[in-house]
């Protein structure tokens, strides 16, 4: 009769960043050890909690399943001697593979005999194969950090403390690293003590009694509930599902929420301080009202009971307070340094050795900004606020409050800017230069903050490609691709009249005034081009299929607006337009005919005999100069329609004209003719890539 | 429960433990991981038990004595055992329990945090421990020391007393902390604070300052040419604290930062290397009846 599986690992508290992943795998390392050894099983469970790993399979069979499979040995010519008696070969055969001659039959392969012989392998009892198969599965957990303890020759992610390995309710024998396995497992290491699960489905039960949740979304609903509960009765509003609630999971196995309070003279320092302290430090969830403003008040998650939370609140307020105070005085302090003072102090931080230091990086954003604005003939006012923005961006990165919260940097140089007078548009320009921050961040929303945000970036991916810092495969320490990713988003929604090209060519430019490269601009630019290509490909990897998203980009990266467009055009017409093949079909046997055509030759009206071949280049040439113009206005739908439109006559061309003519200027004329077309269309696709079900 | 009696308190708890008590050293440094009672004897094979107050030196902390929480030195209650017992988190606990912190009436929590020293070569995994949302203790399964793997693996318990006692006492200002009945903690403490604070910040001589980092570098190398470990370590006890005084006072560039840290690192494994020879040449003799196993 099948019985359930338990495979608990007690442990020292494991991070909780770590936890959720690791639950996964021992999950997924049992059931395919499981499948591996022939035992049949039904569904396994994943718990975790801080202290433990655990997987429960249900429905393990006793036995693993018999084997029948067949073994070829060796020929019947070289199985039996002259005299027809088995050879020496064929007689070691059936003494490898346990069975007496009699039991061979032959059977052709390949035109030769062979003996075949058929082997039953008798499953062996689950039990005897588990207490292996366990110690298997743990030895080969991998977590991103482990670590050594006591005299132990072994590595974990923190020190086992206890086994408990049961199948049915015998228990399985495993031993690592001093400690042995039992059926005994370890309750809250408070409110529970130690008891016996009697067999594995009791588990949750045994552990519930010793106060520990161990079912990862029971335990979550305990907390969001409680939580969901309390905004309620308060009218509070609190963003309960986020990372910070992953965190909290994993820091607790009874949770319980009760909440504190702050002075509300700390409401004067900015919301963000204050959230950044509680969230990140001490992970309270920050209270809002319903218009979205900080409350002085904070929720977090006991692990324990209702038991003197009192004193817990009263503890965690006096922390709180004590942070607070720090972040006070910081705000209180930055405050009375002077924006021009701050930005001779950057002249002292290095940014990178080879690249200078952040003064430096100052100029050289403050050059390409201008030169940028420019370019985008933006108004004076616009380029005024950029280059003023620029000068300031970093000044924030020598004050107490940036260096204590670093993820501030930004918000806090916004803030000051405002209260030293600089201009609202300034100001805001020195929290926008960042964006966007991170995968899912808005651009910047002004657009001298684009500019100044395009300018720190290609500022930093220039100088790191100069110094041979090109992001290869995980290696990107500098966070060049989202840097590149973040100069294309914003390109793209304020929808810029910019090239790429033109972007690194302002990049290149500013390096080489002020302090040089290290490689040659030509090759820095190729680099970023093909690394920019990919940045590109991403983007509209995210909304098109691979085949148009192939196609588009190989007409060209350098407009990511155009692409994205020419994507989104032939994704719709690919998507809506039933007889989109054929159009395509038709295109393709252009561009199939066009490669043989003689580079550089022109068509010539006057050899045009045939009437179909004269109405093709009547309709190409009625399309075609439209065709550019909808082109470079970024009309991508208009263009392909104009581009479908070619579809008849070229069909009608093929269907009456023998292109291969024998008359070489004939044949040289309409390989011309096509070569023409086939240009127009590459400008827009390489449509030979679409793929078609 | 004042704070002199927290120290008794703790010192006799890992004394039962058969900890040997030593007193501070009496060499300025930055942590109690620094004591050579740590960062040379938790090397090696020799099982090591030691407990120990330490007075530790932070320039850059210093803040006139006027900050509630923050001070130029702080006071570490260091345990120190190799290999790392089994059953340590729970003595840990049971510690606490002395110094009348009940868990059941408190939220106390294991929070990851891996620890690192650069300057010493050190890393060790393992956890900040949380009493109602305070950082009360640093908790470390040291991994490397001096740039050598640690095996067996000892593990550091470091409480930070004016947290844990400005918690016990509830008392918001360190200052106002009792030391014994009738003595605060700023009775004692706060005009050193006060003095150290203005010493660091405006009146050291960063000249001399730089000169004696090099003097005392150079008599480190002399010290271990000769394979005398112990007086090398104390010149690079005293190159580290030069160097945070100079760094406090901000004379050391962020460039320049990197190769002062390297220095000290070089000199912290050459003494941590030297000192595993030195220990195995005598025959390492805590060993004693083999190596004893956890």
């Amino acid at each position: 009769m099948p019985k359930d599986l338990l495979f608990e690992i007690g442990l020292e508290e494991t991070p909780a960043r770590f936890i959720r992943a690791a639950m996964d795998q021992l999950k997924e390392r049992t059931v395919k050890w499981l499948d591996a050894s022939g035992i049949q099983h039904g569904t396994a469970h994943a718990y975790a909690t801080p202290r433990r790993l655990t997987v429960l399979v249900k429905d393990v069979a006793e036995k693993q399943e018999d084997v029948e499979e067949e073994v070829k040995g060796p020929s019947r010519k070289i199985a039996l001697d002259e005299n027809g008696n088995w050879s020496k070969a064929a007689l070691g055969f059936a003494r490898s593979q346990g069975v007496e001659p009699e039991q061979f039959t032959f059977r052709e392969l390949g035109g030769v005999e062979y003996i075949y012989v058929t082997k039953n392998t008798k499953g062996v009892y689950t039990s005897d194969v588990l207490p292996e198969g366990l110690l298997g599965i743990l030895t080969a957990m991998t977590f991103p950090k482990n670590m050594r303890w006591a005299s132990y020759d072994f590595k974990f992610v923190r020190p086992i403390k206890w086994i408990a390995a049961l199948f049915g309710s015998e228990v399985v024998p495993v031993s690592i690293a001093g400690v042995e396995s039992g059926n005994v497992t370890k309750g809250h290491r408070f409110l529970g003590s130690e008891a016996v699960i009697s067999e594995p489905a009791d588990y949750l039960d045994t552990l519930r009694r010793q106060h520990v949740i161990a079912d990862t979304e029971e335990r979550q609903k305990l907390i969001v509930d409680q939580i969901e509960k309390l905004a309620a009765e308060k009218g509070w509003n609190i963003a309960v599902k986020d990372d910070l609630l992953e965190e909290v999971l994993f820091l607790v196995e009874t949770p319980t929420v009760l909440v504190g309070t702050f002075d509300e003279s700390f409401l004067n320092i900015p919301q963000e301080v204050l959230i950044t302290s509680m969230r990140e430090h001490q992970r309270y969830f920050p209270v809002l009202d319903s218009k979205g403003s900080l409350l002085p008040f904070f929720v977090t998650v006991r692990n324990g009971n209702s038991d003197s939370l009192d004193v817990i609140s009263k503890g965690n307020e006096k922390v709180l307070r004590a942070r607070l105070s720090d972040a006070k005085f910081f705000y209180e302090e930055d405050q009375k340094l002077a924006i021009k003072d701050a930005l001779s102090k950057l002249e002292t931080i290095v940014f990178h050795e080879e690249l200078g230091t952040i003064g430096d990086k100052v100029r050289r954003i403050r050059r390409i900004a201008d030169n940028l604005a420019a370019k985008l003939s933006v108004d004076s006012s616009v380029r005024e606020t950029a280059n003023r923005g620029a000068e300031i961006c970093k000044f924030d990165l020598v004050t107490q409050m940036v260096y204590e919260f670093p993820e501030l940097q930004g918000v806090m140089g916004q803030d000051y800017a405002r209260k030293a007078g600089e201009s609202e548009a300034a100001a805001d320009v020195v929290f926008e230069h960042y964006q966007p921050r991170f995968a899912g961040d808005n651009v910047p929303a002004s657009l001298a903050g684009s500019i100044v945000s395009i300018a720190d970036k290609i500022d930093t991916i220039v100088g790191c490609f100069s110094i041979g810092i090109i992001p290869t495969g995980s290696q990107d320490p500098y966070g060049l691709r989202r840097q590149a990713q973040g100069i294309v988003q914003i390109v793209l929604e304020h929808k810029l009249d910019i090239q790429l090209s033109e972007i690194f060519a302002l990049g290149i430019e500013a390096h080489e005034a002020l302090r040089g490269l290290k490689r040659p601009a030509s090759q820095i630019s190729q680099d970023m081009n093909e690394f920019f290509g990919l940045r590109v490909k991403k983007i509209l990897s995210d909304d098109l299929r691979y085949d148009i998203v192939d196609a588009v980009i190989a007409a060209g990266h350098d407009n990511v607006v155009s692409v994205v467009k020419r994507g989104n055009a032939l994704a719709a017409a690919v998507n809506g337009q039933e007889d989109f093949k054929s159009t395509v079909d038709s295109f393709n046997r252009v561009s199939n005919l066009a490669a043989k055509a003689v580079s550089a030759e022109k068509v010539r009206s006057d050899l045009l005999n045939e009437a179909s071949e004269q109405a093709l280049y009547e309709a190409w040439q009625s399309a075609s100069a439209d065709y550019r113009q909808a082109l470079e206005q970024n009309e991508a739908e208009q263009a392909l329609h104009l581009l479908s439109g070619l579809k008849e006559p070229i069909t009608a061309f093929f269907d009456s004209v023998m292109v291969m003519a024998d008359d070489e200027q004939i044949r040289n004329n309409r390989l011309a003719l096509l070569a023409a077309i086939d240009e127009d269309l590459k400008a827009f696709a390489d449509f030979s890539k679409l793929v078609w079900a | 429960m004042n704070f002199q009696q927290m120290i008794l308190t703790l010192q006799e708890f890992w004394a039962k433990q058969n900890c040997i008590l030593v007193q501070p050293y009496d060499t300025e440094k930055g942590a109690g991981t620094m004591n050579p009672m740590t960062f040379l004897r938790s090397l090696g094979p020799e099982p090591w038990k030691v407990a120990y107050v330490e007075p530790s030196r932070r320039p850059s902390d210093g803040r006139y004595g006027e900050n509630p929480n923050r001070l130029y030195q702080h006071h570490q209650f260091q345990v120190i055992i190799k290999p790392s017992p089994d059953n340590i988190q729970e003595l840990y606990l049971d510690s606490l329990k002395e110094l009348g912190v009940d868990p059941l009436k408190h939220d106390i929590r294991f929070v990851e945090d891996n620890w690192e020293n650069p300057s010493l070569g050190c890393a060790g995994l393992g956890w900040e421990v949380w009493l109602d949302g305070m950082e009360i203790t640093q908790f470390t399964y040291f991994q490397q020391v001096g740039g050598i793997e640690t095996n067996p693996v000892a593990v550091e318990i470091t409480y930070g007393m004016e947290r844990l006692a400005s918690y016990i006492q509830e008392k918001e200002n360190v200052f106002d902390l009792e030391w014994v009945e009738g003595i605060s903690y700023g009775d004692v403490f706060h005009h050193p604070e006060v003095e150290h604070s203005k010493y660091t910040f405006e009146v050291s001589d960063v000249k001399m300052l730089f000169t004696l980092f090099n003097m005392y570098e150079q008599e480190a190398n002399r010290a271990m040419s000769e394979h005398l470990v112990f007086p090398a370590y104390d010149y690079v006890l005293k190159c580290s604290h030069t160097f945070n005084l100079l760094d406090a006072r901000g004379a050391i560039s962020v460039t320049e930062r990197t190769g002062y840290i390297t220095r000290v690192r070089n000199l912290a494994r050459q003494v941590a290397a030297t000192y595993l020879e030195e220990r195995e040449k005598l025959g390492f003799p805590l060993l004693k009846g083999g190596v004893e196993h956890a």
